[in-house]
């Protein structure tokens, strides 16, 4: 048996309302279990305004504050220096918002209170689209995907946003990519942001069925794919400049094995596969490189045993 | 010991926030607003006023780190203008509809383009219907008062307020301004003690989803709220004067007593009109003056109360609803329509853009309206073309 190194506790009720197979739902169960009962969250307009529930229900058993779609890093200063005002210094405040809500219209206050290092941690949990309101393509969804603004004659042709490039460039103390399918390194990585203070930024690999147009029982499957593939590699890095990988597949696999499970990707052909192939291959190059940069070898780059 | 200051506008709303205690504050800089937050900046570094300042990158920022610091129980303050406040917008929904009692100085300035950076209303007025109380003021005393009667009534309705004076006007002016002992300014307006905030271990949504069902109690609410607030403006007016020596209500009444014809004014032009009116009182004319101070709420009965029975109604608007008339007509009309005999009322609109609106307009106005017999939707005051 594995011995897992997560939490029991369980702060994210059944009864919430995300779809079956939701990475964004899996998510915040892990982020909560991680952070504690201490906590303080907002959430702007994304699916999370719906699965949390409505105003009779709440399926969190921590505060949460809605706000609008554009507001998430700034909403959580306001409700840090609200919280400190008022005594509560210790007590964990952060972000909860989509990859649109994150890529693209939050991006402003998001660099304004990272540039700050408000002492927050903002949460991006991407499912690489605008889910909330119908699966139309955002600045993260990636090269060649379907979205209903990306048809299947037109799919998306530019590539996705590298919004972790992006904090990593404001020099914030923390910034980590995490995925639903390791929860024992998502749960450490949260776990090592709240400790820290000033603006940590959490990146979240979180797949969607419907979005993603595949089977609700395969999104860990997929999830993992993601990394074991290289397309969205586990990575930290501190204070802008130290990289670190924090798991390589023992063989990477070829991104088309990720690819093929979903419907989005569907209409692709040889050539096109071909050239993601080839833009995955390029950012994990100048990963490793980073990697390398930081600790002087790749050697120690784990490849933990369970994963194999 | 209260003591005396020269203040402009801007400096006497700082020091409302100030004695007012408030503890984040969060703004942008915009002219003619800038000088409100300089100095409150200075007061939380000098240690003076113990709040946090969040310096933001926007003013859509400034009123969203104001409405999640509410949400958390502290009493947060903004100020802005113009281009400011429209870039709010979004947000200025969301603390009335969050019901969080945040007071907002609003430096009247004109909306671009054409650029200005001089006084009319129409940035202010555009923010109407949003659920924030709007307090319009006449002088640099009545700006800092009105910052301290602001939270004392936002906190009781779980409203947000708009303090709101002219740019440059007030803005830029100076005036003295007393400014009340702390002990005293806190015993009238004591710390915030919200009914709901957000803190640890509380397990609530909110501000979340409402289905058809739920979501139009929400706007009851609201309404209910805004009602009575308008008692809540004449009693803690009142108390604010036994207070302070200063009382303030709704709407203020200067020669009003015998007055025929009534001038209608809203903002700082109301010191220019007093001085049209004493001159026309000299001359024998039984003229008045109505300020409407408080505008939303509306104090309607207030309003027919004071101008029934009155032969004729001039309204000054130093701002427009295009396609339409200046809006305090429109507020006027609206309220004295169930009146079965009314005044006949027609509608000004000068100083827009900050063009001076002089003591001659003002008496001119009151010839106009004493001999008009016509039917118009908008008399223009001082357009050349
Ligand atoms: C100012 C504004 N524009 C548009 C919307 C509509 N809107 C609500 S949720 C949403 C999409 C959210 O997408 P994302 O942030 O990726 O989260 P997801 O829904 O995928 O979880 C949009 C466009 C809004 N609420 N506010
Ligand atoms: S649409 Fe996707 S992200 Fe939204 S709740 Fe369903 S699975 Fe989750």
């Amino acid at each position: 048996m594995k011995n897992w190194n997560i939490p029991q506790d369980e702060l994210l009720y059944s009864g919430h309302a995300a779809c079956q197979g939701c990475g964004g739902a899996l998510a915040m169960r892990l982020a909560l279990k991680a952070i504690g009962e201490n906590a303080v969250a907002t959430i702007p307009a994304c699916c999370w305004t719906i699965i949390s529930g409505d105003v009779l229900y709440h399926a969190l058993k921590i505060p949460v504050f809605h706000t609008a779609f554009e507001t998430a890093a700034i909403s959580a200063t306001g409700l840090k220096a609200g919280l400190t005002m008022r005594g509560f210094k210790d007590t964990t405040v952060f972000a909860w918002a989509g990859d649109g809500g994150t890529f693209d219209i939050g991006i402003q206050a998001i660099s304004g209170a990272a540039e700050r290092n408000e002492d927050i941690i903002y949460f991006v949990y991407d499912n690489e689209a605008y889910m909330n309101t119908g699966i139309q393509r955002s600045s993260a969804t990636p090269w060649g995907a379907w979205t209903t603004t990306t048809p299947v004659k037109h799919p998306e042709d530019k590539p996705k946003k590298n919004i972790d490039e992006i904090l990593a460039a404001h020099k914030i103390p923390y910034l980590a990519t995490v995925n639903v399918a390791y929860p024992e390194d998502f749960i450490r990585k949260v776990k090592k942001a709240k400790e820290i203070k000033g603006f940590r930024f959490i990146h979240i690999f979180a797949p969607c069925p419907p979005g993603w147009k595949m089977p609700s029982d395969i999104s860990i499957q997929v999830a993992r794919l993601a990394t074991q593939t290289g397309v969205f590699p586990l990575y930290e890095v501190e204070n802008g400049k130290n990289y670190t990988i924090n798991y390589l597949p023992p063989k990477k696999l070829p991104v088309i094995e990720y690819l093929k499970l979903q419907g989005r990707f569907k209409h692709l052909n040889e050539s096109q596969v071909e050239y993601i192939q080839q833009m995955v291959d390029e950012n994990l190059e100048t990963l490793l490189k980073k990697h390398e940069l930081t600790h002087g070898t790749l050697e120690n780059i784990p490849r933990p045993e369970f994963y194999k | 010991m209260s003591i005396k200051k020269v203040l402009t506008g801007n400096h006497a709303i700082s020091y409302g926030a100030m004695v007012s205690r408030v503890q984040v504050i969060s703004a942008y800089p915009i002219t003619p607003q800038t000088q409100v937050v300089e100095l409150l900046s200075e007061m939380v570094a000098d240690g003076i006023l113990d709040a946090i300042f969040v310096n933001v990158e926007s003013e859509h920022s400034a009123m969203s780190a104001c409405v999640s610091a509410s949400a958390a129980g502290a009493r947060a303050f903004t100020a802005t203008s113009a281009q400011g406040l429209a870039l709010m917008h979004e947000m200025l929904h969301w603390a009335a509809g969050a019901r969080l009692p945040i007071v907002l100085a609003e430096i009247n300035r004109a909306m671009a383009p054409p650029w200005s950076i001089w006084t009319d209303q129409n940035d202010s007025l555009s923010q109407r219907d949003t659920g924030w109380m709007q307090i319009y003021v006449e002088s640099n005393q009545e700006a800092f008062d009105s910052v301290i009667l602001a939270y004392k009534v936002a906190e009781q309705v779980y409203l947000p307020c708009m303090v709101v004076l002219d740019a440059f006007v007030l803005s830029h002016t100076s005036e003295p301004v007393e400014i009340y002992d702390q002990e005293k300014v806190d015993e009238f307006l004591p710390p915030y003690k919200p009914m709901v905030a957000i803190e640890p271990g509380k397990t609530f949504g909110y501000g979340a989803l409402a289905a058809p069902d739920t979501y139009m109690e929400f706007r009851y609410k609201m309404q209910k709220a805004m009602e009575k607030a308008i008692t809540l403006f004449e009693k803690e007016g009142k108390l604010f004067g036994e207070m302070f020596g200063r009382t303030y209500g709704l709407v203020e009444e200067y020669m009003m007593d015998d007055a025929d014809y009534v001038i209608v004014t809203v903002g700082a032009t109301t010191s220019t009109a007093r001085v049209a009116i004493q001159e026309l009182r000299k001359q024998g004319e039984k003229v008045g003056l109505l300020k409407l101070r408080v505008i939303r709420p509306f104090p309607f009965d207030k309003v027919r109360e004071v101008l029934k029975g009155r032969k004729k109604v001039a309204v000054l608007d130093r701002n427009i609803s295009f396609g339409h008339h200046g809006i305090f007509y429109q507020e006027i009309k609206s309220a004295l329509y169930p009146l079965k005999e009314r005044p006949q009322v027609y509608g000004y609109i000068a100083g827009l853009g900050g063009r001076d609106i002089t003591v001659k307009d003002f008496i001119d106005i009151y010839h106009d309206m004493k001999n008009r017999e016509d039917m118009v939707e908008i008399i223009w005051k001082g357009v050349k073309l």
